[in-house]
């Protein structure tokens, strides 16, 4: 199968290494990133443009963009790695409309097409007979999405509530383990790599209420949008807060939560046991949820990364592969 | 504690069974048949027990959702407690007028006020526990607080769940 790649950054690249050492019948047929481009037909040597990219910072020739990779139509799946822009959604959003209305699959581990625009999409998507996949969008590695969709099929999923956000957990584990406060631990996130300079839509909880309107989106159908969440961040924390609630042999973390029923879509700090399933460590995410037959389930993986976002990237690719193409 | 329940058969049973579920240790059993009663009308059983405090309350739930009644509990009538911190300038904002409107609601008393006093002008925390009669009022008085706590501009941390 041939993929395109929109975006060769962390998950661009992480995408090209997996599928150039592992043998998984893919190949890579056009390339993006946001100053140049390449396209071959006959499948590019991936060794050769992640040198390039390392060496220059381009991953193919200047003036060749992202709407000529999409207008090339040598690929089969697009897959959609550029930066999330949560207002607007764009550029995105207008590559992953044309490509599906070309009639190609789309795959993306953007947050902002698939939480603004979600149903407009996949109408978009069935009525063009393609499948778009978003398995990288939340949780990462952890494949909820295919949990939710498939494995739990049949179930009725009743709530749902998690840590979504490995920034903050990773400050929450350092102003516990270490008693740093939250501006020392957040600095120390950002030296590791694990905040973004411009921290704001993790610590706010933002980020983690994406999220939620994605799954509440697509899971349930609630149609609704970031206003509907109730955010609360945890850059008011103290680190006497956590030690107030180490004295009850507990912690806090940073939980999101979804009650569809009641409608509660919610981010807020929560006191847990420290035993609790979802009290993580690190950057780690954990979702446990709630259903009416196979009862309470947790999963708990790496919500980021490189090589782990590319995983699920690369599932949904094999999944429209195996599952979808061949059967049709 | 003083359960009431529907005189039929089995009924005993089903109600002793949460306790054992929850590692109860059941001390006595105090049950009285009303010769009088006709079949149908409820039965009170006393149960002496000892049990963690932390499993009282989900003992309670169980109970109540299989159609017992738990009439009393021991000597100690507020037995349903819940923690929750709270951070930020909670002196400044009047903490005895906090405390006050929690335990004049008749939902809940404030029970315990641990506080953090930190360095001046940063925000303090504190840990507050309340105690009520019933897990609705309870729940009520934890909305109230959340109200005040937002009027007074102060962050509230609940708990996921329930813990002791
Ligand atoms: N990193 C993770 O662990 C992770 C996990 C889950 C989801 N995500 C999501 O995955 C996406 C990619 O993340 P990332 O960490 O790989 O970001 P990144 O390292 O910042 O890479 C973004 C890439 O997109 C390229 N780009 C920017 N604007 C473009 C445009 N208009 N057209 C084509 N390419 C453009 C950039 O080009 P240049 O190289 O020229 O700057 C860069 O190669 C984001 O939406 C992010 O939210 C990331």
């Amino acid at each position: 199968m041939r993929i395109a790649l929109l975006g060769f950054g962390s998950v661009g690249r992480g995408i090209a290494e997996a599928v150039s050492e592992k043998d998984l019948g893919l190949s890579i047929t056009a390339v993006a990133d946001s100053r140049s481009g390449i396209i071959d037909a006959d499948g590019i040597d991936i060794r050769d443009v992640l040198e390039r990219k390392r060496t220059t910072g381009l991953c193919g020739t200047p003036g060749i963009t992202a709407d000529d990779v999409i207008e090339s139509g040598v690929y089969d799946v697009l897959v959609e790695v550029t930066p999330t822009n949560a207002d607007s959604a764009n550029p995105a959003l207008g590559y992953i409309t044309r490509a599906l209305a070309a009639g190609r699959h789309v795959v993306t581990s953007n947050k902002g097409p698939i939480a603004l625009r979600y149903d407009a999409l996949m109408q978009l998507a069935a009525s063009r007979n393609v499948q778009l996949r978003y398995e990288a969008t939340v949780c990462g590695a952890i494949p909820l999405i295919q949990a939710l969709e498939i494995g739990l099929a049949g179930n009725t999923i009743t709530a749902l509530n998690g840590v979504f956000n490995g920034t903050c957990n990773y400050i929450l584990t350092r102003m516990t383990d270490e008693g740093l406060s939250y501006s020392q631990a957040l600095l120390e996130a950002r030296e590791l790599g694990y905040a973004e300079a411009d921290p704001t839509y993790d610590v706010k909880g933002v980020d983690a209420a994406i999220k939620l309107v994605i799954l509440a989106n697509s899971i349930w159908g609630l149609n609704a949008s970031l206003d509907d969440v109730d955010i609360t961040g945890i850059d008011g924390l103290t680190t006497d807060a956590l030690a107030l609630a180490e004295d009850l042999n507990c912690t806090i973390r940073l939980i999101g939560e979804i009650i569809p029923e009641k409608r509660i879509l919610k981010v807020s700090p929560r006191v847990l046991s420290k035993d609790h399933s979802l009290v993580v460590r690190d950057t780690l995410n954990a979702v446990t949820v709630e259903t009416d037959m196979a009862g309470e389930i947790t999963l708990i993986g790496r919500g980021a990364g490189s090589r782990e976002t590319a995983s699920a990237i690369i599932a949904d690719i094999l999944f429209i592969r195996d599952c979808h193409v061949e059967r049709t | 504690m003083k359960l009431e329940m529907k005189d039929k058969p089995g009924q005993l049973i089903a109600a002793l069974k949460p306790i054992s579920d929850v590692e109860g240790n059941i001390m006595a059993i105090i049950h009285q048949r009303d010769p009088s009663a006709a079949p149908g009308d409820t039965i009170d059983v006393q149960i002496m027990l000892d049990l963690p405090g932390s499993k009282l309350e989900s003992l309670v739930e169980t109970l109540t959702s299989q159609g017992v009644n738990v009439v009393r509990i021991g000597e100690e009538r507020l037995l349903i407690r819940r923690s929750v911190i709270l951070i930020g300038h909670i002196m400044h904002t009047d903490l005895t007028d906090t405390v006050d409107r929690i335990d004049s609601s008749g939902l809940a008393e404030v029970a315990e006020l641990g506080m953090v006093m930190p360095a001046i002008n940063e925000p303090s925390s504190a840990k507050i526990t309340l105690k009520s009669s019933s897990l609705e009022e309870i729940g009520r008085a934890i909305d109230l607080l959340r109200s005040v706590a937002r009027e007074k501009g102060l962050l509230v941390i609940e708990p996921l769940e329930e813990y002791p």
